[in-house]
């Protein structure tokens, strides 16, 4: 299971640009380095995340073999009204992971 | 001011010059002839002159380390507090059975690690303390050095020190080990014949190879290191710098590694600690 840490306002004003920080553990093999053996380690990357609110993507990115590993995403909204904000990430070998925030625009 | 006294070799004169006798000129002839020409060395810095690794990092990489949203080294503690209540071993306990909240039980537990321990008549590290825990207590086997789980736990463990100023116990018992680890710290090894002591006490406002040395103040392991892309543990780090002076290094949780760890953490006493810190 990997492990997830979100930072996102409990609390904002309506209209008010609100920060989101997002951290996930993942190695981010990049599919390019040997192993002791010399034989190539396959790749393993979250090759996408995906940020939802209330059901409306606001954020998406594509990552890379150039990402460094359990990669940290930042990324600003406007906060528009009360509920939940969805987080998806999804890569090799079937991976997914979940998380959900809740926020109260006032 | 420490009552252990520093054991300098090859460059201290003796002030007294009864007892400085045709044997120890002729010792010291021979000495410092192997020796280029330098100046007397820095020796221990003073305590108001130690600085965590912490001040020679840049204005991100601290960024990293003081917000918690952001400091990668939290995920290994997160991990590490599931892994506090997760029963395990034919005894069927978890960490929580017998120290209930971490925050209460192991504050201040990693500021005093490495620790003697009375049955095995040397100090023991806090990886060590948790193996012990887990063979004894909990009747399981032990987690490997530098496994995943055992990273956590101590990341865990080590949180809950945040803020708290180092203090390993000196006392009559571990002094010996304590002097042990010394003179690993200041003995030239390796084939770039260097001691750790010649970078750390004496050249710490230096740079190699464009990094700053720093003063190696063990404050804040496990950590977060950014060339890793992944927590580790203080031993592993002076297995880096014992490679890095072409030294061999010891075994993984070898003894002479628990006596430097012991060393550096009473080096390093009265510093806050900084677990799960963050370095480049």
């Amino acid at each position: 299971m990997p492990r997830t840490l979100i930072n996102v306002p409990a609390r904002a004003k309506r209209g008010e640009v609100i920060e989101i920080k997002t951290l996930i553990s993942h190695d981010m093999e990049t599919g390019f380095r040997a192993d002791n053996a010399g034989k190539t380690v396959p790749r393993d990357i979250i090759s996408l995340f995906v940020a939802s609110y209330n059901g409306v993507e606001i954020f998406r990115a594509e990552l890379h073999p150039a990402i460094a590993a359990n990669p940290f995403l930042s990324f600003t909204t406007v906060a528009t009204e009360s509920g939940r904000i969805d987080f998806t990430w999804t890569g090799d070998n079937g991976f997914a992971a979940n998380e959900t925030a809740q926020i109260t625009v006032e | 001011m420490s009552k252990l006294r520093r054991v300098r070799t090859c460059i201290s004169l003796p002030t007294d010059s009864r007892i400085f006798t045709v044997r120890v000129l002729a010792a010291l002839i021979s000495a410092l002839s192997l020796l280029p020409v330098r100046a007397a060395t820095a020796g221990e810095i003073p305590a108001g002159e130690r600085k965590s690794g912490y001040e020679f990092m840049s204005v991100e990489t601290r960024t990293m380390q003081d917000d918690d949203a952001v400091n990668p080294g939290m995920l290994w503690v997160l991990e590490g507090k599931a892994l506090w209540s997760r029963t395990v071993g034919e005894a069927n306990k978890s960490c929580a059975s017998c120290h209930t909240g971490a925050s209460t039980t192991m504050k201040g537990v990693a500021a005093r690690y490495p620790a003697f321990d009375k049955r095995l008549g040397r100090p023991i590290d806090l990886e060590q303390r948790i193996n012990l825990c887990r063979t004894e207590q909990q009747k399981a086997t032990p987690l490997p050095f530098e496994g995943r789980e055992m990273l956590a736990l101590a990341a865990f463990i080590g949180q809950q020190s945040r803020g708290m100023p180092i203090a390993v116990t000196d006392d009559e018992r571990s002094k010996s080990f304590i002097e042990a680890g010394r003179t690993i710290f200041e003995r030239r090894q390796g084939q770039l014949n260097l001691s750790c002591a010649q970078c750390h006490d004496d050249n710490w406002r230096g740079k190699l190879a464009g990094a700053p040395i720093t003063q190696g103040h063990a404050t804040g392991y496990p950590l977060y290191r950014l060339e890793w892309q992944a927590i580790g543990s203080l031993q592993r780090r002076l297995r880096n710098c014992l490679v890095g002076m072409r030294a061999e290094p010891y075994a993984i949780g070898a003894p002479e590694y628990v006596n430097l760890e012991l060393f550096l953490m009473w080096r390093a006493r009265g510093m806050p600690v900084e677990t799960p810190a963050v370095r480049p």
